[in-house]
């Protein structure tokens, strides 16, 4: 599969990356490479084989619903590069669009 | 206008998004409670921490087969979860847990009333279970964001309609029907200014008698169920009114403004998002069987459509009275217990929603809060019945003193306040003998055949026997008197 700039501007920006210029090309053909990697892959022959999605074969691990004492307002803030005494404080978004 | 709007058919999906009444969140064992102080409720499950593990709450899994069953949908024997990744700062992980290809119930439809007050079926997509972000607050900072995790990993259940909505009207009792049935079902508490139901709509048009779906938008930030019906019915408009001047209506998310009462365009559907579902590998996949849905099926309470068909066809209550019974899980459950006790159910539905409900109103309770129990309610019924006090004695005068004679018998209040009803034929003939005296102007017009007076004596009958008098028994007397006297 080749790997043109828009597909890297648009995985960067789901990324919320950013690239140009030098970094962006050295991107480019890093992608190229890993996808082209990947491809040898799709050249063994899957018909009729199930998809494998778990590596175990364990089913239905569960909890009950009780609540146990986890993190205090203190230990969640405390990592937070920045904070106020109630909440983690972020650059301003202003709209979350359309999720 | 009109007109115009009659040219067009009206197509609405509507996504319900129900936050669960459980105890703790979806895949970890921190509080899931509306309201606490910020960033209180968190782990590190849900602040995202690296390296840690989800571990699936049961009770999301049965609450979702209750609604499942209650919609007639088909619950999935084999599933496993999704990533739908996505960075946004409420969402720490950088993708949401929830289920992709495989939710949980699929099909199924609810009973909901048309424009035109008959019944019809909304048919029901899929419902699956995923779990809600954080908060984000926009509007106290001028610099920052502020962000709460207090509701990132509160279980949700997504409740997604076919396209088989006709008005804002429908809409309207489309989402009443979903908050009256997660209510009955005790699955999450319906409060859609808390944000704890939330309904999005996808809202086309196309004319009448087209087989294709015209562009479709998407409303969103709409917080109670009538601003869900204006918020369409202001799209509807603004739709028609792009076509009708020749345009095409883009395909984009707007948003209402509950103030002025429109919709605003949020971001346009052309930059499509990207969301790169996979099947999320730290947890392991689930398997519903037979009997787990039938136990979950046996534990299920009545449901509101069940209750209102044995009001209507077994019980023979008016169509009005079994909705109003119905429109409250606890007004339900209160009647059904005063039911317990009395046979007379038409009297016992009438009291409950007269005299009960406009206590309820006035004092500003719920019914839950009702200091009468059903047994005493029941009591008033069969006393009524007995003929023992009339209905609205009942009514006016003993069911106020029941607050006050909390460890007297209806009976015995009754007796105390002197309302028991007169039925003895000797003392009613008396009541007939003296009103017939002493309106001998009223006797006499009705005699030259001004028959419809036999009202105003009737009245002057109740007030002579201080409201005591049987009227059932009184009222042939009177006019057999009176008959024999023209």
């Amino acid at each position: 599969m080749h790997i043109d700039e828009k597909v890297v501007d648009h995985i960067a920006h789901l990324a919320r990356l950013e690239f140009s210029g030098e970094g962006k090309k050295a991107i480019q053909i890093d992608m190229e490479r890993i996808i082209t990697f990947m491809d040898k892959l799709s050249e063994v022959d899957t018909t009729g084989v199930e998809p494998l999605i778990f590596m175990s074969d364990e089913v239905n691990v569960l909890r009950e619903d009780i609540a146990v004492d986890s993190l205090t307002h203190e230990e969640a803030l405390k990592n937070a590069p920045k904070r106020d005494s109630d909440y983690f404080r972020i650059p301003k978004v202003l709209s979350k669009g359309n999720f | 206008m009109e007109n115009t709007r009659e040219k067009y058919e009206v197509v609405i999906g509507l996504e319900v998004h129900a936050q669960m009444l459980t105890k703790t969140k979806a895949y970890s064992n921190d509080v899931n409670e509306f309201g606490a102080h910020p960033n209180t409720n968190v782990s590190v499950v849900s602040l995202g921490h690296p390296g840690t593990l989800p571990v699936m709450n049961k009770k999301t899994i049965e609450n979702a087969i209750k609604l499942g069953l209650a919609c007639h949908s088909n619950i999935a024997s084999n599933q496993y979860f999704a990533r739908k990744n996505y960075f946004y700062p409420d969402l720490p992980k950088g993708y949401q847990i929830t289920q992709d290809k495989t939710p949980i119930c699929t099909g199924g439809h609810l009973v909901v009333k048309d424009d035109l007050g008959n019944y019809k079926n909304v048919g029901i997509t899929r419902i699956h279970m995923e779990e809600d972000a954080g908060k984000s607050i926009h509007d106290v900072d001028v610099y920052d964001t502020l962000v709460d995790l207090n509701r990132a990993g509160v279980p949700l259940l997504e409740i997604v309609s076919e396209p088989d909505i006709r008005s804002s009207q429908e809409a309207y009792n489309y989402v009443a029907e979903v908050r009256k049935l997660v209510r009955y079902l005790d699955i999450c508490d319906g409060n859609m200014e808390e944000g704890s139901l939330r309904c999005d709509a996808n809202i086309s048009v196309r004319l009448v008698g087209t087989i294709e779906f015209g562009t479709k938008v998407e409303v969103k930030n709409m917080n109670s169920i009538r601003n869900v019906q204006r918020a369409i019915e202001f799209e509807i408009t603004r739709q028609i009114e792009v076509v009708e001047n020749g345009g095409e209506v883009s395909q984009e998310t707007r948003g209402f403004d509950a103030l002025k009462g429109i919709t605003i365009s949020m971001r346009s559907k052309e930059a499509a998002n990207d969301y790169r579902y996979f099947p999320e590998p730290d947890l392991q996949p689930l398997f519903v069987d037979q009997p787990q849905i039938d136990a979950i099926k046996n534990d299920m309470p009545a449901l509101p459509r069940e209750l209102y068909l044995k009001y209507t066809e077994e019980f023979g209550l008016s169509e009005y009275d079994a909705t109003n019974l119905v429109d409250n899980k606890y007004i339900a459950l209160y009647f059904e217990d005063v039911l317990l006790h009395t046979k007379q159910i038409k009297t016992a539905a009438n009291l409950l929603m007269g005299e009960v409900k406009s206590y309820l109103n006035q004092q500003a309770v719920e019914i839950t809060e009702f200091p009468l129990k059903p047994n005493v309610i029941a009591e008033l019924v069969n006393l009524i019945e007995a003929g023992k006090v009339s209905y609205s004695i009942a009514s006016s005068k003993v069911f106020p003193a029941l607050f006050e004679f909390t460890d007297k018998s209806v009976l015995e209040v009754a007796t105390i306040l002197n309302v028991i009803q007169d039925s003895d034929e000797d003392s009613i003939a008396n009541y007939v003998k003296q009103v017939i005296e002493s309106n001998t102007t009223e006797v006499q017009r009705y005699v030259a055949g001004e028959k419809q007076l036999v009202g105003f004596l009737m009245g002057q009958l109740m007030k002579v026997s201080q409201g005591k008098a049987d009227p059932k028994q009184a009222n042939p007397m009177l006019r057999k008197i009176l008959d024999e006297l023209s």
